[in-house]
């Protein structure tokens, strides 16, 4: 059988992404431009300077992909693009030059949600075997999500308020942590005790829900008031019951989400899948489960990076999903929720 | 030369094939803001009714600015990558000189103007010479109060008011005209003409719109920070 080449372009927040990938999931180059120093400086993402970035990188990233990739414009079979969900000034950079490049070679056009693209990131560590369950834990996003069979995800539970990732990251700043705080909070974890025993929100709960919002308020509360009178905190100490709280509420409700959706396969995706305690834990407790293999999205592909956008883009290419040139960014895209939950 | 022009800078969407001097197919629009869904489908419905593959082309012109951010980046990107991927030539030309070559009249001033609201404007003064706008005062964002202090040394000549100029009827003073009808809107086709007399850009990837404004956020933190050297905020990983 001849080769699929796909080119994947990723721009959806603050990564300028462009990849050459094989079959779906081989990556012959995966070019990441992060604007993180230039976002640090706010504390945060802007996104008007995010699009600025965007379009100084994005001709510098297609060269680079296929340089490294050492392949030309006649080898490519398609064009795979991140539309949704993210920054649509941002989107609006990866979509028109995927579109601009797809159109030039006269290439199929693959639209992508950039969801699906972090939960495909696990299958360059093996072949994702339905029916499937992803924890997907992100910047912007917690949720859980139920694929039945190829190419059909159904959300059976997300966060009611902050994401995970965004919880790490407000937490982080109140310690005084630069943008993006989750690897580092990360790393203080493991060298402190739970001391403070946040709460576990909605943990209880008969939902797959998650909900951030109490944890982070009430971390802010306790440092506030420890350093109104005058006591200094272990930021250790902060940090792993901080992480405990969290990893405890996504473990234990995905465990209960694998009871009533058996799968052969958990995926564990998104940024904060990097996180070290996330993965023992989730690792220990899939033990349990004989029947459920744990696939983990690869440290490095955790965060945001064409090359899972070209492993999902390649299951809509087989289906022969493609877009029309008037594919436009959808900054607030989103799985359905699967028809047997209410909400 | 066969070239593709375009110009996405506000409201209107202006598009145009052209060999030469020949204007093949043009078309302005002005009923939707949607640029990023409708550019495309136009300049490949275009290009197939000149009987032209994306290939053909030797030169895109884009208008990059000033003009809405969001505007100018999807027209940019569109011609930046298109010439990129093509290996083709790029030419980015004012998008207020783009709304200037509406006018022909030799020794004409002809101030455009986009609205960037609370009183700002993106502006720039022109003058015809030898049937091309010509820069007087250099495109800025500025206030209008400021804008017409400036203006003020032309009192006694006509200046011909276009962009967003009938924005603010009663402030302009009695030595402004306004453009009417087919002259108001940006002319992609008077783009593509007016681009093929310019040399093409020499270096691609460093192509950006021309914002003529930092951000807010940029701004502040430069205010902050005047000795930081801001070329290495983003890094290859
Ligand atoms: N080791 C870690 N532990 C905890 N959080 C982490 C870790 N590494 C990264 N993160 C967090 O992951 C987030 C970034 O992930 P990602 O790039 O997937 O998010 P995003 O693309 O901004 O959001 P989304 O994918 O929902 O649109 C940040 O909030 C960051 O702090
Ligand atoms: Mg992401």
């Amino acid at each position: 059988m001849k080769r699929n080449l796909m080119m994947a372009f990723e721009s959806s927040c603050d990564e300028t992404s462009v990849a050459i990938i094989e079959n779906g999931a081989k990556i012959l180059s995966n070019v990441v431009a992060t604007q993180i120093k230039s976002h640090k400086r706010f504390g945060g993402v802007v996104p008007e300077v995010a699009s600025r970035h965007h379009i100084e990188e994005i001709t510098i990233c297609i060269r680079d992909a296929m340089q490294e990739a050492n392949v030309t414009y006649d080898d490519l079979d398609a064009v795979a693009v991140t539309y949704g969900p993210g920054l649509v000034g941002a989107l609006l950079i990866g979509v028109t030059a995927a579109k601009m490049v797809a159109w030039a070679h006269q290439l199929p056009l693959i639209p992508v949600n950039h969801l699906a693209g972090h939960i495909y990131a696990a299958r360059f560590v093996e072949p994702i075997e339905f029916p499937a369950l992803a924890l997907v834990v992100s910047g912007g996003h917690t949720e859980l999500v139920y694929m039945p069979k190829e190419g059909e995800f159904q959300i059976i539970g997300e966060t009611r308020d902050d994401a995970a990732g965004e919880a790490y990251d407000k937490v982080g700043r109140v310690m005084g942590i630069n943008y993006p705080a989750g690897p580092t909070v990360d790393a203080m974890a493991a060298k402190g005790n739970d001391t403070f025993d946040f709460p576990r929100a909605m943990d209880k709960d008969a939902n797959y829900d998650f909900s951030f919002s109490g944890l982070k308020s009430a971390f802010i509360n306790t440092y506030h008031h420890a350093e109104q009178v005058g006591n200094k905190l272990n930021h250790d100490d902060l940090a792993t019951s901080f992480q405990n709280a969290v990893v405890d509420v996504l473990v234990d409700k995905t465990l209960r989400a694998l009871k009533n959706y058996p799968v052969k396969q958990l995926i564990l995706a998104g940024g904060v899948a990097a996180n070290n305690g996330l993965r023992t834990r989730l690792s220990a407790a899939i033990d349990q489960l004989p029947a459920t293999q744990l696939i983990m999205a690869p440290r490095k592909l955790c965060g945001d990076n064409a090359a899972m956008i070209g492993a999902a883009g390649y299951v809509l290419f087989k289906e022969g999903h493609f877009a029309g040139l008037d594919l436009n960014a959808d900054p607030s895209l989103e799985f359905d929720w699967a028809p047997d939950v209410i909400q | 030369m066969k070239v593709l022009a375009l110009d996405a800078s506000n409201r209107p969407l202006s598009i145009a094939v052209l060999e030469d001097r020949q204007i093949l197919a043009t078309t302005t629009t002005t009923t939707h803001q949607k640029h990023a869904q409708f550019l495309l489908p136009i300049i490949d419905g275009l290009m197939k009714d000149c009987g032209l593959k994306p290939a053909d082309l030797d030169r895109v012109v884009v208008a990059y600015g000033p003009g809405s951010y969001t505007g100018i980046r999807i027209a940019t990107a569109t011609a930046k990558v298109l010439a990129f991927t093509l290996g083709i030539q790029l030419v980015g030309v004012s998008s207020l000189q783009t709304l200037a070559l509406n006018f022909t009249r030799e020794r004409q001033l002809i101030s455009p103007m986009f609205d960037a609201r609370n009183q700002n404007l993106f502006a720039g003064l022109y003058r015809i010479k030898d049937g091309k706008p010509t820069v007087v005062i250099p495109d800025q964002h500025v206030e209008l109060s400021r804008w017409l202090t400036k203006l003020a040394s032309y009192k006694d000549e006509s200046i011909i008011g276009v962009g967003d100029a009938d924005h603010f009827p009663d402030q302009l003073p009695a030595n402004f005209t306004m453009a009417e009808n087919l002259n108001k809107l940006p002319q992609a086709a008077n783009l593509g003409l007016f681009g093929q007399t310019l040399p093409a850009v020499q270096d691609i990837d460093s192509f950006v719109p021309n914002y003529l404004r930092l951000t807010k956020a940029e701004a502040d933190w430069q205010k902050l920070h005047p000795e930081e050297d801001s070329s290495s905020y983003v890094e290859k990983v």
